[in-house]
């Protein structure tokens, strides 16, 4: 078990959230090409190591939120409300 | 494929494995040869393959025999099989959904069939049948147009019922009170188990007596590219000059391509599994069902192993997690609920790179010399043999071969996904 430190909750168990993954820049869809709206949906950067993400606290505030994760130890940082970009739309599956 | 293989087995290296070898053995009691020479690294090879699990060394076991090319290196920066390779749950089947998949895979249990003569390496291949067990109408559904689909392409495959399913496996709860009753399932006649590690050992045994150099803890740290092509590799020991390198790295797969600035839409996802206490001889075929998230087969030795889906996030690590042993310990009990005082011995995970639509990524990109064999996500290890087949003609040939035609990694940019969520393993 992980737990991920929900800025409005506290510090809750990874079961109570939804992994929406790393946060991708939306393009404008009335100017990216097919292949900038493909490589949005598609290509990820996958890093080991600290990533900053997006979490669904689906079982909780039911808010979006921003956490750091370290991607090989699973070790979390909470990134206080307010200062982290809001998230852009669901960026993995 | 391309015809018969060509075989240039060199001067009866390695001595085969005979029952005679092993009564000589056992009375001299003298030491067995070693599996394959250790060699020095050499400065340059013309093929560099990162990864040293199932897909690596089969494609430089097939590189050798199929193509004569031997001036080869499988680079591992920890042992050989010891990423996914030895960490699946070692079921083999080719009941996709797609027909590309089905081809494919009908290949690679088609080579498994022979590898055990092939390679002269016991690898234990036991195909006694295959069952995904259908709990709901939609899923029946599925089932038909797997199996349809299985037929046309000449895979035995076909839809039966709750009572075959019982004859198949006694110890399945197929009443009608079951929580998720089994209202049939597809059965896979030719699907089965095998020992992994001795795929890898086999492979690895011979590559090695063709040639091949294997580099265990040689951990690459760069790829060198200059104008758009392939250069050469650094490893954590030195330099190594190459115009080709395979990447067969599955869960690492995005670092080593990022070294060559490839971007991949691969992200990383644990997979656990757990194997219990060894108990008598019960369960003769393989049983998945999709909707429990969980997969049960039982080992020549007894020990019933268990799979399920990747974990709810991605991750790098290895490391297993109660809730995940909870979760797999209820659903497998809802399916046979007489295993109810079997003892769990371990649980582990292994990484899985997957894919937007399920299906591997294989062939060439933008960097030149530079090839991909990776996004295999949860079904990698019986893919094994085809893969390395099909990467060693693409690295002849210097382009990819028909059956491996719709895996490339252009297909994301022009649209062309070939969706195997369907069947690609239980629920994702």
């Amino acid at each position: 078990m992980i737990l991920l430190p929900c800025p409005w909750c506290g510090p809750r168990d990874a079961a109570e959230f939804a992994h929406y993954g790393e946060q991708v820049p939306r393009p404008d869809p009335g100017t990216a090409t097919p292949a900038d709206w493909r490589a949005y949906l598609y290509l990820r950067a996958n890093t080991r190591g600290w990533v900053t993400e997006t979490w669904y606290h689906r079982m909780g505030c039911r808010r979006f939120i921003t956490v750091e994760r370290h991607t090989q130890t699973n070790e979390t940082r909470m990134v206080p409300p307010g200062t982290a970009t809001p998230p852009t739309g669901p960026a993995a599956g | 494929m391309d015809g018969q293989p060509r075989r240039r087995r060199r001067g009866g290296y390695p001595a085969r494995y005979s029952a005679a070898g092993l009564v000589r053995r056992g009375l001299s009691r003298s030491a067995w040869p070693a599996t394959w020479t250790r060699h020095p690294v050499k400065s340059s090879y013309d093929v560099v393959i990162v990864g040293g699990g199932v897909h690596g060394l089969a494609a430089a076991y097939y590189l050798a025999v199929n193509h004569g090319i031997t001036d080869v290196a499988v680079l591992d920066k920890g042992y050989i099989g010891s990423g996914g390779s030895g960490r699946n749950t070692a079921i083999l089947r080719s009941n996709y959904l797609t027909p590309e998949g089905v081809r494919f895979y009908d290949r690679s249990v088609k080579l498994y069939q022979r590898l055990a003569t092939e390679l002269d390496y016991n690898v234990m291949f036991s195909q006694r049948g295959h069952l995904t067990l259908a709990h709901s109408d939609a899923s029946l559904r599925t089932m038909r147009w797997r199996a349809e689909v299985n037929k046309a392409e000449g895979v035995d495959s076909e839809v039966i019922g709750p009572a075959e399913v019982k004859r198949l496996a006694p110890f399945l709860d197929v009443s009608a009170a079951a929580r998720y009753p089994v209202l049939g399932a597809l059965y896979h006649p030719p699907g089965g188990i095998i020992r992994h590690d001795a795929v890898v050992w086999g492979y690895a045994r011979g590559a090695a007596a063709h040639g091949v150099h294997i580099h265990q803890s040689t951990e690459v740290i760069g790829i060198d590219v200059a104008g758009g092509r392939v250069r050469g590799v650094e490893t954590a020991d030195g330099a190594i000059a190459t115009r080709v390198v395979l990447n067969a790295t599955a869960g690492w797969s995005t670092l080593i391509a990022g070294m060559a600035g490839v971007a991949l839409p691969v992200t990383t996802y644990p997979l656990q599994a757990a194997v219990t206490e060894p108990v008598k001889p019960f369960l003769g075929t393989v049983v998945v069902s999709g909707t429990l998230h969980v997969y049960v087969s039982q080992t020549d030795r007894g020990e019933l192993v268990f799979g399920a889906s990747v974990d709810p996030f991605t991750s790098y690590s290895m490391r297993g997690s109660l809730e995940f042993i909870e979760s797999l310990a209820g659903h497998v009990l809802q399916l046979m609920p007489a295993l109810a005082n079997v003892r769990v011995l371990r649980q582990w995970a292994g990484l899985c790179d997957m894919t937007p639509d399920f299906s591997p990524i294989m062939g060439a990109t933008p960097v030149e010399g530079f090839l991909l064999d990776v996004g295999w996500g949860t079904y990698g290890f019986k893919a094994g043999p085809v893969s390395g087949e099909a990467m060693a003609q693409c690295i002849a040939s210097g382009k990819p071969p028909e059956i491996i035609a719709p895996f490339g990694l252009d297909r994301f940019a022009a649209g062309a996904l070939v969706g195997e969520k369907g069947a690609a393993a239980v629920g994702h």
